[in-house]
């Protein structure tokens, strides 16, 4: 992260709350924040949790038993959630990072076009594609077993 | 400019999760729609399906890649949240520090956990009743 060097960040977190003039989109951002966190957090204790394999299935099972039950399970599906949103929302973050989406500059001609015309509809796709999986995911955790 | 490097670091890392969580994901919890790498019956946390996904050196190898990938990608995108509440110069310095060192330290863990995890499965008998 770059160092500012105009205004610094005077919101702070406060700026995660409202989408202000940057639209839609802006929610997005503060939603893949929020989630990457909860993904952190899940991970980190992950890792300890799964490390219990290489001493065998009772140490395995005895780990496995501490999370389990309906809150874990409920825990489980929105950490899946999370997972489905931050990583499609992440395929929209780095095409548009990498210039896909923004399109070629263009005379200001009206009817005006803007990158919003190729972005809003990408983040509405991408929003589609990531309820799809949360539908899946529902699906398997809840319904299917 | 070492910042700008790691920020692509955090997209590279990112492109890599997509791939392994995704796979993990499909594995651990699409396991009834995508029934992939579940040998056995049951559950995928199933002890007879762990130890068969932990005898394969891809998921050992893999693992390990989407550990260090993960660790990276989380923790500089906490250590991004953090210094953009404008924190003093050397309380900066500190967090770095802390994030090298705790990043580095989980690794090791987790990245020797998926190796003993390898080696002790290698020598537990193949379970009958493949599905």
């Amino acid at each position: 992260m770059l160092d500012y060097k105009g205004r610094p960040n005077r919101l702070g977190i406060a700026g995660w709350l409202g989408g202000g003039r940057w639209g839609a989109e802006r929610y997005l951002y503060t939603l893949h924040r929020l989630t990457g966190l909860g993904l952190l957090a899940y991970f980190l204790l992950h890792i300890f949790v799964t490390a219990a394999r290489q001493f065998g299935q009772e140490a395995w099972q005895q780990s496995m038993a501490r999370v389990t039950g309906p809150v874990f399970t409920l825990g489980e599906y929105l950490v899946f959630v999370a997972f489905a949103f931050h990583a499609i929302n992440g395929i929209r973050l780095v095409l548009i990072e990498l210039g896909f989406s923004v399109g070629r500059p263009i005379e200001p001609v009206y009817p005006y076009r803007t990158s919003v015309d190729v972005q809003r509809p990408l983040a509405v796709v991408v929003m589609l594609v990531a309820a799809v999986l949360v539908v899946l995911g529902g699906l398997d955790f809840f319904v299917l077993k | 400019m070492r910042d700008q490097r790691w920020w692509t670091w955090h997209i590279a890392a990112g492109a890599i999760i997509l791939v392994f969580l995704g796979l993990h994901m499909v594995i651990m919890h699409l396991d009834v729609i995508f029934r992939v790498f579940n040998p056995h019956p049951g559950h995928p946390i199933e002890w007879a399906n762990v130890v068969e996904r932990a005898k394969s050196g891809f998921f050992m190898v893999t693992y390990i890649v989407l550990l260090g990938a993960a660790l990276f990608h989380g923790l500089y995108g906490l250590r991004t949240i953090l210094f953009e509440l404008n924190p003093g110069a050397g309380l900066k310095k500190t967090l770095s520090l802390l994030f090298v060192v705790g990043g580095l330290a989980l690794f090791v863990f987790g990245a020797w956990a998926a190796w003993a995890s390898f080696q002790f499965a290698i020598t537990q008998p193949a379970a009958a009743a493949a599905l």
